[in-house]
């Protein structure tokens, strides 16, 4: 144990920690015990996905189809990219590296914001094409327009709340940013970017799942 | 034995800050524990309210108190407020929030911010769910079936879910907030199987919080988004499945039940220990128990759908997987009864709530055992039997827990004693309350009278009013005890650093404890409920 005064001069530990290890050390532990929490929150939503797509093959093959797959690929790619320059981000915050810390970050809220607003472009087309479920809801192949309405309450819901994920790291980063900015984030004390950067690798993750399921499966079918 | 100066400290948690800001923007635990203790105060009575109405109601056949649709919202509100804000909170977020830093020899819960967060959300949660009985209530059942929920029901679901939803991620940040705290944050030589008990099964209900309230969260959030923007998810009509609501819900719900009652057993082992001045029997089973039923207890959830449509294997795997949660529940049981075995057995009152707890909890349990027998369980089904069968398990369970836990750790809380004969008369009360109202019950479920009804046949009548007379009770039982608390926090004798002449980190420090717990980080060398040497000290 340290003695209280030199307790004191450690930057960013907080009282009640005896040393920066443990410190690191329990707020790791907590980002990956919250993953595992979100990996039970959208494990419900996968459950029904499988659900209703092993029931109705044909009609989610059909409802995927009429997805861009374009737009969805970019997109994938360019979360992957902002996968790479969060761990760069990670990377230059263990070395000290302020300038870069900053650069990189800059670059993975600019590469989420990039997947947010090609997001918000396919959502638009499916509300210009009736592919929202509710009243409105209209499918070009009529044997499949129930079953599409399923599809697509899923699709919605699934992106819908990674989008929200999204965004909640978008606002991540930009605290991240701020902390890097103003010197609170040092070589020693870099966990909060470390911590940030496995949220977002577990959002990416989330589409990395949501992609094939969503865009891929049954597409060779039509 | 008290120790011999009995003195109030004079820095202490509970003057270490005076004013309303001072508690509501409070980083400790022990202040955030008191926050949790006067919320689901104020939700127990709520829901404790609720069932005063219902139990009046059911005192005659007819059912002319209240209407069928107000009886279906009595019920629903009850259920709502008692599980989410009250059953499931109370034990981890009052006595644990209070007791896990102590325990382990540490400072603070490891993230204190979170913590007090936590006890917003679940504020907000119960906020919301104020709003919809204020509002004209909600009445699908406290369960939400779809697509009563999502179709039918003219009532407040969405606001009712919305709170569920909140107060969930309470449940998970706590959790989170606990499973850190012991694994990085115990005191030097603090070792797993030094720790006592009651962290074993709160260690073992954090994860259950951790792993199951996501998915009631992502549950009740495919309800409101179904119910308010007509998506399809459970919808028979587009080809949903109601039944796979019923799947997610008790994938949480039933596991919930172990959310409830496992914490109140990790109370029981400090008194049963404390108690009888011995070491629990059988330590590292009575801790694994507390894992096993953690998880074993995600592996029943089918046992709530025989009826629904499940297959005869499903039903069958899960009647089996049922049948095996008895087995760490009855280890614990015997190795309670295996340490008060020729032990100095007290009859102070946490003790008495333990005697209570064993033997209620052994009638709940065994009754379980009735329902996880598929031919049984058809014929129960939605009778009295199985609302008996839950109550003896959360109320005859959970609170003689928490009631139990918190007259024995009041002294430390509070830094003074209550008074141990109204206490004893409280306990008493609460006990013969408690099985007036719940016992009947088994037997009009097993005649078949049906739950969720707000008339029966005359038949029915002595049994129920068995039953309310009963409830009338057990509501003088639990009054006592708010009273002759609140009193003690004024009046009530000092406590002294160790009232009962326990073992355990939490008797080492003053009462109350500092704000920082220790003057010095404890280093342990002991054994959890090392009673050898206080007990020659007190013989002699």
């Amino acid at each position: 144990m340290l003695p209280e005064a030199a307790h004191q001069h450690v930057h960013g530990l907080a009282h009640h920690f005896d040393t920066l290890e443990q410190q690191t050390e329990a707020t790791t532990l907590g980002m990956w015990v919250f993953l595992v929490t979100e990996v039970l929150f959208f494990g419900g939503l996968f459950m029904v996905y499988t659900v209703y797509r092993s029931w109705y093959p044909d009609a989610f093959a059909a409802a995927s189809h009429s997805l861009d797959i374009t737009l969805g690929t970019i997109n994938t790619a360019v979360l992957i990219t902002s996968s790479l320059t969060m761990a760069l981000a990670v990377h230059a915050a263990q070395l000290g590296q302020r300038k870069a810390l900053m650069l990189f970050l800059v670059a993975t809220m600019m590469l989420g914001a990039v997947f947010l607003g090609i997001k918000a472009v396919e959502y638009y087309q499916k509300f210009v094409e009736h592919h929202v479920p509710g009243p409105g809801f209209n499918f070009e192949e009529p044997r499949y327009a129930v079953h599409a309405q399923i599809y697509f309450s899923l699709y919605f819901m699934m992106t819908g709340l990674h989008a929200l994920h999204m965004i909640i790291g978008f606002g991540i980063m930009a605290f991240m940013l701020r902390w890097a900015w103003n010197g609170t984030i040092t070589r020693e004390y870099y966990s909060p970017i470390e911590i940030s950067g496995l949220y977002w690798h577990f959002v990416d993750i989330v589409w990395i799942f949501l992609f094939p399921l969503l865009y891929l499966l049954g597409r060779h079918a039509h | 034995m008290a120790s011999s100066t009995v003195l109030i400290p004079p820095r202490h948690y509970l003057n270490d800050g005076y004013g309303i800001k001072s508690w509501l923007l409070t980083r400790d635990h022990k202040r955030i524990a008191l926050l949790y203790l006067a919320g689901v105060t104020f939700f127990f009575f709520i829901g404790g309210a609720m069932a005063v109405l219902i139990r009046l109601d059911l005192a005659t056949p007819a059912g002319d108190l209240v209407t069928d649709e107000t009886y279906n919202k009595l019920f629903t509100m009850h259920g709502v407020m008692m599980v989410f804000f009250f059953l499931i909170p109370a034990i981890p977020a009052v006595l644990g929030n209070f007791l896990v830093p102590i325990m382990i020899g540490a400072k603070d819960l490891a993230f204190p911010k979170l913590n007090l967060f936590s006890w917003y959300i679940y504020i907000v949660g119960g906020l919301f769910t104020l709003y919809a009985i204020v509002a004209g209530g909600v009445d699908t059942g406290w369960t939400f079936y779809t697509p009563f929920s999502t179709v039918s029901s003219t009532t407040n679901v969405v606001p009712t879910a919305l709170g569920i939803f909140i107060t969930g991620f309470s449940s998970i940040l706590t959790g989170l907030n606990f499973i850190v705290t012991i694994h990085r944050m115990r005191a030097p030589g603090m070792t797993w199987f030094r720790m006592p008990l009651f962290l074993w099964s709160t260690y073992a209900t954090s994860l259950i919080n951790v792993l199951g309230t996501p998915v009631i969260a992502i549950t009740v959030l495919l309800v409101g988004v179904e119910r308010v923007f007509h998506f399809g998810f459970f919808d028979p009509r587009l080809g949903g499945d109601p039944v796979l609501f019923q799947h997610l819900f008790w994938f949480y719900s039933h596991p919930a039940v172990y959310i409830m009652v496992l914490p109140a057993m990790g109370v029981i082992s400090e008194l049963v220990a404390a108690g009888c001045r011995k070491p629990v029997f059988g330590y590292p089973f009575v801790a694994f128990a507390s894992l096993a039923i953690a998880v074993l207890g995600f592996l029943v959830w089918g046992h709530h759908m025989f009826v629904a449509g499940e297959s005869v294997y499903s039903a069958l795997i899960f009647s089996i997987l049922s049948f095996l949660v008895a087995i760490p529940s009855a280890v614990k049981v015997f190795n309670w009864t295996a340490t008060m075995y020729r032990g100095a057995v007290s009859w102070e009152t946490p003790m008495l709530y333990a005697y209570g707890f064993i033997g209620l909890f052994t009638i709940g349990g065994l009754t379980g055992l009735f329902l996880a027998s598929v031919g049984l369980d058809v014929h129960v089904t939605d009778t009295y039997f199985i609302v008996a069968h839950f109550h003896y398990i959360m109320v005859g369970g959970t609170i003689m827990g928490y009631l139990g836990g918190l007259h024995y750790w009041w002294p430390k809380i509070s830094g003074r004693r209550y008074n141990e004969g109204l206490a004893k008369l409280a306990a008493g009360i609460i006990f013969v309350g408690f099985n007036l109202t719940f016992f009947p019950q088994f037997v009009v479920g097993y005649l078949g009278m049906p739950r969720r009804y707000h008339a029966y046949p005359p038949d029915f009548q002595v049994l129920n009013v068995l039953s309310s007379a009963g409830a009338s009770i057990l509501g003088v039982g639990y009054l006592l005890p708010m009273a002759y608390l609140m009193w003690s926090l004024r009046y009530g004798r000092l406590a002294g650093s160790n009232p009962w002449g326990s073992v355990g980190l939490e008797w080492t420090t003053t009462s109350p404890p500092p704000t920082e717990n220790f003057t010095h980080t404890p280093v342990v060398t002991w054994d959890a409920y090392d009673y050898r040497a206080p007990v020659e000290d007190h013989v002699a």
